[in-house]
């Protein structure tokens, strides 16, 4: 009897459970519909780790637009909600089914870097939150016919030739050496290199993710009598790379791509040896930026905008615009950003997607940057090819 | 292949691989006391050696020194570089053997079977590894040494050329393994290692502190990591929280060759292991140099198991 009596009271409070869920479901459901609050916008990419160099001042664009946002919205703030990949592709897979299962992440800013994008971006799809990366810029990104995928830059399409071109018009070398770290974004845009140099590369070879030691890389440029070294790859390796080279004795120029336009290619090795350090990146300086983006930034952090900061702080601000439209679920972002169509008010780039989520053509410039002084300074636009 | 590569570097891929291989010898050092000793492979000694360059940064930035400093004059680099060695030597025999008193030791005296002993080593790895990644450690970033040594060569004999710092990661890592072998064979504290190393219970009879002769033991490798770690940092130019990973395995892999237990061996792997690995990935392309140094130790495991001079600590067992 006893037993019974308290099955029967277990069951009633199982119901009860139930009913008192579905109420609070019903009741997060409905003021969301009217005004969309408390809204989360995704943030993907090395926020820590040996690549956060690169990625922080992307995150702080972000974050930038954000908080001016928040502060003209005080009543319906928007949040940033971070996912730390380190920039490692293994990373990728649970933190983007972590960022899915979060129904209040309406968009995504990144995957910062590509290999990242090709393991996340499927994962996006299936739910169909849409995502622009401010600086993953692998090509085939874009062809894996995915709805999802936007990106806020150039490509390495673009950005391969046009560093191919600026060694072969600019620096006017013949004995180039390419070297790639055999990832997904490094490799492809060695190769794209390669491609366009032709038979300027005398030589070329691979590192892995993590090496230390580049000594039998170091000898081997050495002997090959190089006066370029082009790399493709990251500054996590890229930076002690520069570092044995100049130790081994290494004279002549060192250059890479987007991968390593960021502060710890000049803070790992010290000044002295990056100066002269060569980096491309399919952006137009971020401390050129238009209006009073620049200013902002400095208050904001102490310090200039690094690469692709302006390209993340337009990118979060056509969501917020989506937002501020009352724009409130993943499949209406979504399709207010495939008919975007004005200019970003940092990077003055027209954001506007073709099906394949690529910007036109005539909006992709390529930079190159310099080491100088102990900071990047912008030297000259590649030459167009 | 590419035998023109091997030829045309022969002479700067021997001599960048002999001082990576006296670097490789000096960690080896730290796995093979151990084993000698213990019969367990204490795989926390990577980051034995990984704390032992983070406190050569630390000494340098209390000094004035980091990645951005201007190359000081040799005296003061010398100087300098004695200071880091012994700082980073204690730094890294101080992890040791707070390793060995609060991972091992309890194990032992509970008598715990050696899988736990393997087990509780990668914990103990791993523990090492994520503090010094923890945001007010190390936050999981790159930092940059700051220069030391000239970088021009000192000693230019036909095609041979020396840097100081090559020069110097030799002569430092001969040193260091001579003293140790002398001290092992030589003296007091190296007849108990032995005897522990022979029979830890007989040798307890005999009046040897047991307890005391591992701990030595654990200080002894860790003393050679921190060294190694110096020479190391100022090879590489870096470091970061799992900097002793692939050090780590290459250095064990160095006293497999030589054969584990063995101090010699340890020397004789590591020195091997270098050349190897750089003629390697000249005859092959520098993507394969580690799949090739693999490869010979699988090879050479396949006819001589106990590794070319064979597992003993010295010369214990003679």
């Amino acid at each position: 009897m006893r037993q019974r009596f308290t099955r029967v009271l277990g069951g009633v409070a199982l119901v009860a459970l139930v009913a008192a869920g579905a109420a609070a479901c019903k009741k997060e459901e409905t003021p969301a519909n009217s005004a969309a609050c408390d809204l989360k916008i995704g943030f993907f990419g090395a926020i820590t780790g040996a690549d956060a160099g690169l990625v922080t001042p992307i995150k702080q664009g972000a974050d930038l637009a954000v908080a001016q946002y928040n502060e003209k919205n005080p009543n319906c703030k928007v949040t940033v909600a971070p996912f730390d990949s380190q920039g490692a592709p293994t990373n990728a897979s649970g933190l983007a089914k972590s960022a899915v299962a979060d129904t209040k992440i309406v968009a995504m800013i990144g995957p910062a870097f590509s290999g990242e994008s090709e393991v996340a971006n499927p994962i996006f799809e299936e739910a169909g939150l849409a995502g622009i990366t401010p600086s993953a810029t692998r090509p085939s990104l874009s062809s894996a016919g995915l709805k999802i995928f936007h990106r806020g830059v150039g490509n390495d399409d673009a950005q391969g030739p046009a560093a191919a071109r600026y060694i072969k018009d600019v620096i006017k070398s013949t004995k180039v050496f390419v070297v790639d770290d055999q990832s997904a974004y490094g490799a492809g845009l060695a190769d794209k290199v390669k491609s366009t140099l032709g038979t300027a590369v005398i030589k070329s070879t691979k590192v892995t993710d993590n090496q230390q030691d580049f000594s039998a890389v170091v000898s081997d440029v050495k002997t090959s009598g190089a006066d370029v070294l082009f790399y493709g790859g990251y500054t996590e390796e890229a930076a002690p790379f520069l570092k044995q080279l100049r130790a081994g004795g290494y004279t002549g120029k060192f250059m890479g791509g987007d991968g390593i336009n960021d502060a710890n290619m000049i803070s790992v090795p010290g000044a002295t040896t990056a100066e002269g350090v060569l980096a491309t990146c399919p952006c137009a300086p971020a401390t050129a930026a238009k209006g009073t983006f620049v200013a902002d930034f400095k208050k904001a952090y102490g310090n200039d905008p690094g690469v692709y900061a302006d390209v993340a702080y337009d990118v979060a601000n056509i969501y917020l615009e989506a937002i501020k439209a009352g724009k409130s679920s993943r499949a209406d972002i979504l399709s207010f950003l495939q008919s975007y169509n004005k200019a970003g008010s940092a990077s003055g780039v027209t954001y506007k997607w073709d099906a394949k989520g690529e910007l036109a053509p005539d909006q992709v410039k390529v930079y190159v940057f310099e080491v100088k002084g102990g900071a990047w300074n912008p030297l000259a636009e590649a030459p167009r090819g | 292949m590419n035998f023109d590569d091997l030829f045309r570097g022969f002479e700067e891929l021997t001599i960048t691989g002999l001082a990576q291989g006296s670097v490789y010898a000096l960690v080896a050092l730290g796995y093979t006391l151990v084993y000698g000793v213990l019969r367990l492979i204490n795989f926390a000694h990577s980051e034995v050696f990984m704390f032992g360059t983070f406190a050569a940064v630390w000494i340098w930035g209390v000094m004035g020194f980091d990645a951005d400093s201007s190359r000081p004059a040799v005296w003061l680099a010398l100087l300098l570089i004695l200071v880091a060695m012994v700082f980073a030597a204690l730094v890294s025999g101080g992890v040791a053997m707070l390793v060995e008193v609060s991972a091992y030791r309890p194990l032992r005296k509970r008598n715990a079977p050696p899988l736990a002993f393997l087990i509780t080593a990668i914990g103990a790895s791993f523990v090492l590894l994520e503090f010094m990644a923890l945001p007010f450690m190390s936050d999981r970033r790159q930092i940059g040494m700051p220069p030391m040594l000239p970088t021009a060569p000192i000693i230019s004999v036909g095609g041979w050329e020396v840097n100081p710092l090559q020069l110097m990661t030799i002569v430092v890592a001969l040193v260091m393994m001579f003293s140790l072998d002398w001290f092992v064979n030589k003296t007091k504290f190296g007849r108990g290692i032995r005897a522990v190393a022979q029979d830890a219970n007989t040798a307890a009879l005999m009046g040897v502190n047991k307890s005391r002769v591992i701990l030595l033991v654990f200080l002894l490798g860790g003393l050679m990591a921190g060294v190694a770690a110096v020479l190391a940092s100022m090879r590489t130019g870096y470091t970061r929280f799992n900097i002793g990973f692939f050090l780590g395995i290459k250095a064990f892999s160095a006293a497999v060759l030589g054969g584990i237990g063995n101090l010699r061996g340890a020397l004789l792997g590591g020195l091997l292991l270098g050349l190897i690995e750089n003629y390697g990935a000249a005859l092959f392309g520098t993507e394969w140099k580690d799949a090739i140094s693999f490869l010979v130790l699988v090879a050479l495991l396949m006819f001589r198991p106990t590794g070319l001079l064979g597992e003993s600590l010295g010369r214990a067992r003679a």
